[in-house]
């Protein structure tokens, strides 16, 4: 009896680990190509939101209209698209006006909350931002003799768009020209690369990468989402376990899965008995993410290995 | 710098943070008009272009610009409510905007100002409630928990070398957490049966518990019996209270501080280059804390100002939402260039569209249009410096001129 109890509570950490760990990843494998061509992408959590909220309308949008794996696709390339344009805002302020990126990235967040807010409330047609769609599609059960383990399709996706991510970045003239811009732009400038356009792909491709992210985090874990709360701090998270991963991405991936143990956690306590009988409320858990992750950054501050010409605009002047 | 340079520097600033605010009001009006097309197309009736701008114009925009004075302007019986709220929301906005300019003289960006802001809520309503102390030490009691609040992602990048953004983001969710279980887990502390109302959902109200804890209005009943009717009376009643000297005084405070002490030398030294500093016999790791520290206190206060006028009671189960406030600081701070009597304008401003935000027609028009305004003024004043070249032009022009027509005698003091 307690061994199969001890399954199900795998098969349900299980669950939420690989939901979260998948988000995470994608969302900090695309600040690592911000990052890594020289862009501080602090926006993630909003490029994420406006990506869910994009995906999340499609889906409801052609919910009973078509095909449920056709919408699926349609869904998610509009998440990632949406993410790929918002991000552009970013890489506009930042690249051609040499604006602060932080400050950027900032405005950026703020503006997708609530830009999120109005659009939901619009197609609701009412004062609620709550949104419902149908997200069977995305689940795959996988039947075990002692229950169910589900897993979705960003499970899949999220493997793919890893490799190809280390492939780009370290495999192609792409990927090293682009990490180039990001530790010494005036050399590479020097050599004929242009600085500009490798910024452009690395923040653009951290918003495709982010709004797909956002999808991921909002569609497979339940039926409805309230845009009030956006995506609760995920961006965040993200840009933590892209640090903690040392923006190099199979770091990154583990880094991801050791984060959301702690975050799935929050999910499935109550069904834990010798965590239930600690009285703690889900607050707590939810709390023990961020805790874990000032931790981690505490010990590895020493040896950072973050891209040396991050957050400084390129000015062709200084070279 | 001599003062045509000064006046003119000032109006700069003033003309760019302008350009912003408008542009941010035109892509608002513009989002107004297209919701504005969307309601009146959604309804059976035939429509106009004339009704959709009307629309937009009346229900909308009108009452973004007017804010809190739209009822005294629009209603058959002049209200002065909603001034008094708009003006009950300038303490902690221009609190979080003092909080995060501070930290952004001191080049630090103090993205935590929500969870400082939060901690401080925390503070001036455990002292309230439960210690049951007057408003004063409350207010106290809040900027002592922002302080510490704000002090760890100081104390992060001075001994870590930790961005203190990232610190404070995280900071600022375990702080929201932690706060809302203290006020709300009834299993780990006695805590909430002192300051949680369950029939709420809120905590209690000061009124109920302990009134000692309200900070007074500014007029006194007896002033108001007096003169009932006078604009003056009508403004001056509760929620308007002494916080809003309190928020000014704070304001001129800092600003002495910075450019007049040789304690704000050496914070803003820190800023401009830490290494530089250290050079100089400045202890910068200290420096770095104690500015931190300072724009936490600021934001914990702001918090304590706004929850001891008793208006509104901290929801706990609103816990996966920061305070916006503390992000309303970022966006009033960077359009007064962290000047702090800008401060006070910008906060004002803020507020203003803020409190329009609210009176909308809310069927046709979600008030969060009025955050997308707020967002889109903290984008373009991300770039505000770009403004500041263009205007500034004309004013180079004519310092050379002026430098031509005097002989051209002080060539390299005009270079800066």
């Amino acid at each position: 009896m307690t061994g199969s109890m001890a399954m199900m509570v795998f098969l349900l950490i299980s669950k939420y680990t690989l939901l979260y760990a998948v988000v995470l990843m994608l969302v900090a494998l695309g600040g690592m190509f911000s990052e890594r061509s020289g862009v501080i992408n602090i926006a993630l959590e909003g490029i994420m939101v406006i990506g869910g909220l994009v995906g999340v309308i499609v889906s409801a949008s052609l919910m009973n209209h078509v095909n449920p794996y056709i919408s699926m696709i349609l869904s998610i390339l509009a998440s990632a698209l949406s993410g790929l344009i918002y991000s552009s805002l970013l890489a506009f302020a930042s690249i051609n006006l040499r604006a602060n990126q932080t400050i950027g990235g900032t405005a950026l967040n703020i503006l997708a909350t609530a830009i999120a807010m109005v659009v939901a409330k619009r197609f609701n047609g009412s004062q609620s931002a709550k949104i419902d769609y149908n997200n069977s599609a995305y689940l795959i059960n996988i039947k075990t003799s002692e229950g169910t383990l589900t897993i979705n399709v960003f499970l899949i996706l999220g493997i793919v768009l890893l490799i190809l991510s280390y492939v780009v970045l370290y495999k192609t003239r792409l990927g090293l020209r682009l990490r180039a811009c990001g530790e010494h732009p005036q050399a590479a400038d020097s050599v004929g690369i242009n600085v500009h356009k490798m910024r452009y792909i690395g923040v653009l491709v951290s918003g495709l990468l982010g709004g797909i992210g956002g999808f991921a985090y909002i569609i497979p874990a339940v039926s409805n989402w309230n845009f009030e709360y956006g995506v609760t701090g995920m961006g965040f998270l993200a840009l933590a376990v892209m640090i903690f991963g040392q923006w190099k991405p199979f770091r990154i991936f583990f880094a991801a899965v050791l984060f959301s143990i702690f975050k799935s956690i929050a999910n499935i306590y109550d069904s834990i008995d010798f965590l239930k009988d600690l009285g703690l409320n889900k607050e707590m858990y939810n709390m023990l993410p961020f805790i874990v992750s000032m931790i981690v950054l505490t010990l590895t501050s020493k040896k950072s290995r973050a891209p040396k010409a991050e957050g400084i605009p390129y000015d062709k002047g200084m070279r | 710098m001599n003062i045509f340079k000064r006046f003119s520097k000032c109006l700069n600033t003033i003309v760019a943070a302008l350009i912003c605010v408008i542009i941010g009001l035109a892509i608002g009006f513009l989002i107004l008009t297209f919701l504005s097309w969307r309601s009146l197309a959604a309804g059976a009736d035939p429509y106009t272009f004339r009704d959709v701008i009307v629309q937009a114009w009346k229900d909308g925009f009108l009452r973004l610009i007017e804010g809190g004075t739209y009822p005294i302007f629009n209603n058959a019986t002049a209200s002065y409510r909603k001034m008094r709220t708009e003006l009950s929301l300038l303490p902690p906005l221009l609190m979080c905007g003092l909080s995060v300019g501070f930290a952004f003289k001191t080049g630090l960006f103090n993205i935590g100002a929500a969870g400082q802001y939060t901690l401080g809520a925390f503070g001036a309503l455990l002292f309230a409630l439960v210690l049951k102390w007057p408003w004063y030490l409350c207010l106290i009691a809040a900027m002592l928990f922002g302080a510490v609040w704000g002090a760890i992602p100081g104390f992060f990048k001075a001994y870590f070398n930790i961005n203190e953004v990232i610190t404070a983001i995280m900071f600022n969710w375990i702080g929201l957490y932690g706060v809302n279980t203290l006020m709300y887990n009834e299993k780990l502390t006695s805590l909430p049966s002192m300051m949680y109302n369950a029939k709420t959902t809120k905590t209690f109200t000061l009124k109920a518990i302990n009134s000692d804890a309200i900070i007074p209005p500014l007029a006194s009943d007896e002033y108001i019996k007096a003169h009932k009717g006078d604009t003056l009376a009508e403004f001056l009643q509760s929620p308007v209270t002494y916080a809003v000297v309190i928020a000014v005084v704070i304001a001129i405070i800092l600003l002495i501080v910075l450019n007049k002490t040789v304690f704000g030398y050496e914070l803003k030294a820190c800023g401009f280059s830490r290494t530089a500093a250290k050079y100089a016999g400045i202890n910068e790791k200290r420096n770095v804390i104690l500015s931190m520290a300072i724009s936490g206190a600021l934001a914990g206060l702001g918090a304590g100002l706004y929850y001891l006028t008793d208006t509104l009671q901290w929801n706990p189960q609103e816990s996966t939402a920061l305070p916006s406030m503390g992000f309303d600081g970022i966006s009033v701070a960077l359009l007064a260039s962290s000047n702090p009597i800008g401060t006070i304008f910008s906060a004002l401003l803020i507020a203003h569209i803020d409190t329009g935000g609210g009176l909308f027609s809310a069927k046709v028009f979600p008030p969060e249009v009025a955050d997308i305004v707020s967002g889109v003024i903290i984008y373009l004043c991300a770039f505000m410096m770009l403004f500041k070249n263009i205007i500034a032009k004309p004013f180079v022009f004519l310092g050379q001129l002026k430098a031509k027509l005097t002989g051209g005698n002080k060539e390299g003091s005009e270079k800066k």
